[in-house]
C-alpha cells in the first residue's frame, strides 16, 4: 500500500495529532472507527452534514446499512461534497457499506462494481484469515459485499474465494470487512500515513 | 472460515447503530420501512398495539410472511420468537432471518427458562428492564440488548425508566472497587466476569438499543440522548396517520438526536401520532408486557 512511510519515520503520536479525520456518521459502525483513529493519535470529527467536511485531512466511510446510508446522503445533500472531498486527493477509507458508497453505482469515485450481501444473509457472516498484500490479516465479514468487477486503475489487495474484498485506487482504500471491530490498525495507519503525504 | 462467532453476531448490531429498526407485519410495510431509511425490519404477526387490543396467544410470525418480507427488502430482517420457545428460534434460523428477538411482546412459552442462545448461529436481541436482566441475557448468549419499555402503548415513560436504570447501574459499577464487585454481581444476579468487564469499560459488551413506546421523532432523540445507541419502533409507525413520513422523520431524529433544530424540522407536518395509553390503566387491564421474562 504505497505511498507509505517506514513505520515510525516521522509519524509518531506527535505528528498524527495534527491530523483531523472525519468519520461519516449517518448510521452504522462509526464509533469504532473514531476509536481506532484516536488510539493512533489522530483527532476525529463526526460528519453528518456538508459543513463537517471542511478542513479534514482524511475520511472514513464506515459499515452500516447501505440503503439507510444512501438515503441519508441524499437527505443531507452530501453526495457532491463527498465526491469533491475524494477528488481533492485526500485519503478515504471505506469499509463494508463504505465500499458500496464509493462504487460506480453510488458516489462513483472508485472504479468498481460491488455486489451487496454477496456472501448471503447473517448466517453466512464469517471470520477469515486473509492474505493481505502478502501479509496475514484476520478479518470479520458481516453480510458483506465483494467487488464484482473493477477498472485497470484498481489494485486488488486481498481476495476471498477469488472475489476481491480489498481494493485501492490512488487515495481510496476500500474493504468488504471490518478492521475497526478486530483491533486491526494497518488500514487506519495507511489513512494517517497518506494524510501525512498529502499534507 | 468461521461462521456464527460471537464477534460476527455482535458485529451486526454494531452496524445497526444510530439506526431505526421498524416493526412490520407485511412485505408492503417492510418496503415502506426500507424506503424511509430503516436499518432493519422486525417481522411479527401483529404490531404490539394490536396484540394488546386482540388478546389471545401471540406467536412467531407465519413463515410465509417472513419469506415475503425477506424477498421484498435487502436490509436485515429480524423476527420475534416467544421467550423460551427454542423451536420457534430453530425455525427462524432455518428461514435465515438475520436476528432473532426473544421477545416479551409475544406470549412466553417457558415460565422458567430463556432460550440457550449459544446454540444458534443467528444472533439474538433480548429485552431488559435493568442491568441485571441485561447481563443474564448476555450470559445466555444475547448479542444485542434493548430496553423493554412498554410495547404498544405509544408511551415512552417505561423505556425512559429502563434506559435510565441500565445506564445508571453501569455508572454505579464504575464507581465500585474490585472488592465490592462480587457483592454487586450477586445483587444483579449476573456473572462476576461480566460485571467486572462493565465496571472497567463503563459500557455493555454489546450494543444497547431502546424499544417500547417510541411514537415521535422527539421520543427517538430523547432515547438517544439518554444513552441508547439506536431505536426499535413498533406500533409507533404503522399505527400513525402517515407511516412513511413518520418513519423518515424518526430516522432523521435518531441520526441528528443532538441537534434540536433538526429534530424540530423532522417533527413538522407528520399527521397524528398513534393514540397513547397511560401505563397506570394497563395494570388492571391485562397487565404489563415488560414483566414477562426475568
Amino acid at each position: 500500500m504505497t505511498p507509505r512511510r517506514a513505520r515510525g519515520a516521522g509519524l509518531g503520536p506527535d505528528r498524527t495529532d495534527e491530523f483531523l479525520i472525519g468519520v461519516l456518521a449517518l448510521q452504522g459502525g462509526f464509533e469504532a472507527h473514531a476509536g481506532a483513529l484516536e488510539e493512533l493519535g489522530a483527532r476525529t470529527r463526526i460528519v453528518r452534514v456538508p459543513a463537517d467536511l471542511e478542513h479534514l485531512d482524511g475520511l472514513v466511510i464506515p459499515g452500516g446499512e447501505s440503503t439507510t446510508m444512501t438515503l441519508g446522503i441524499e437527505r443531507e445533500r452530501l453526495a457532491e461534497p463527498l465526491r469533491e472531498f475524494v477528488r481533492s486527493g485526500r485519503p478515504t477509507l471505506g469499509t463494508c457499506a463504505g465500499l458500496i458508497m464509493l462504487d460506480r453505482g453510488h458516489l462513483g469515485v472508485l472504479d468498481v462494481s460491488v455486489r451487496r450481501n454477496a456472501f448471503g444473509r447473517q448466517v453466512g457472516s464469517f471470520e477469515a484469515d486473509l492474505d493481505f498484500e502478502g501479509e496475514p490479516l484476520h478479518a470479520v465479514f458481516i453480510r458483506a459485499p465483494w467487488v464484482e468487477e473493477h477498472g485497470e486503475e484498481v489494485e486488488v489487495l486481498a481476495e476471498v474465494d477469488g472475489h476481491p474484498v480489498a481494493v485501492r485506487q490512488d487515495n481510496v482504500l476500500a474493504v468488504a470487512f471490518h478492521p475497526e471491530l478486530t483491533g486491526e490498525r494497518r488500514l487506519h495507519h495507511w489513512l494517517l500515513d497518506y494524510a501525512g503525504v498529502a499534507a | 472460515m468461521e461462521t456464527g462467532t460471537f464477534r460476527v453476531k455482535a458485529g451486526l448490531a454494531e452496524m445497526l447503530k444510530g439506526g431505526v429498526i421498524m416493526d412490520v407485519v407485511t412485505a408492503d410495510q417492510a418496503k415502506v420501512a426500507e424506503d424511509a431509511g430503516a436499518a432493519a425490519v422486525m417481522a411479527l404477526e401483529r404490531v404490539p398495539a394490536d396484540i394488546r387490543a386482540d388478546g389471545g396467544v401471540a406467536r412467531m410470525s407465519d413463515p410465509t410472511k417472513i419469506v415475503e418480507i425477506q424477498e421484498a427488502v435487502s436490509i436485515p430482517v429480524m423476527a420475534k420468537a416467544r421467550i423460551g420457545h427454542f423451536v420457534e428460534a430453530q425455525v427462524l434460523e432455518a428461514l435465515e432471518v438475520d436476528y432473532i428477538d426473544e421477545s416479551e411482546v409475544l406470549t412466553p412459552a417457558d415460565e422458567a427458562h430463556h432460550i440457550d442462545k449459544w446454540q444458534f448461529k443467528v444472533p439474538f436481541v433480548c429485552g431488559a428492564t435493568n442491568l441485571g436482566e441485561a447481563l443474564r441475557r448476555i450470559a445466555e448468549g444475547a448479542a444485542m440488548i434493548r430496553s423493554k419499555g412498554e410495547a404498544g402503548t405509544g408511551n415512552v415513560v417505561e423505556a425512559v425508566r429502563h434506559i435510565r436504570l441500565i445506564t445508571g447501574e453501569i455508572r454505579r459499577l464504575g464507581s465500585l472497587g474490585e472488592m465490592e464487585l462480587p457483592a454487586a454481581a450477586k445483587e444483579l444476579q449476573a456473572p462476576l466476569e461480566l460485571v467486572r468487564d462493565i465496571a472497567g469499560k463503563g459500557r455493555l459488551p454489546v450494543v444497547l438499543f431502546c424499544a417500547g413506546g417510541i411514537a415521535t421523532p422527539a421520543d427517538a432523540a430523547l432515547m438517544m440522548q439518554l444513552g441508547a445507541e439506536g431505536n426499535f419502533v413498533g406500533s409507533g409507525i404503522f399505527k400513525s396517520s402517515d407511516p412513511a413520513r413518520r418513519a423518515r422523520a424518526i430516522v432523521e431524529a435518531t441520526t441528528h438526536f443532538d441537534d434540536p433544530e433538526r429534530v424540530a424540522a423532522a417533527s413538522r407536518e407528520l399527521g397524528d401520532a398513534m393514540p397513547g395509553i397511560e401505563i397506570g390503566s394497563l395494570e388492571a387491564n391485562g397487565g404489563l408486557l415488560q414483566k414477562r421474562g426475568w
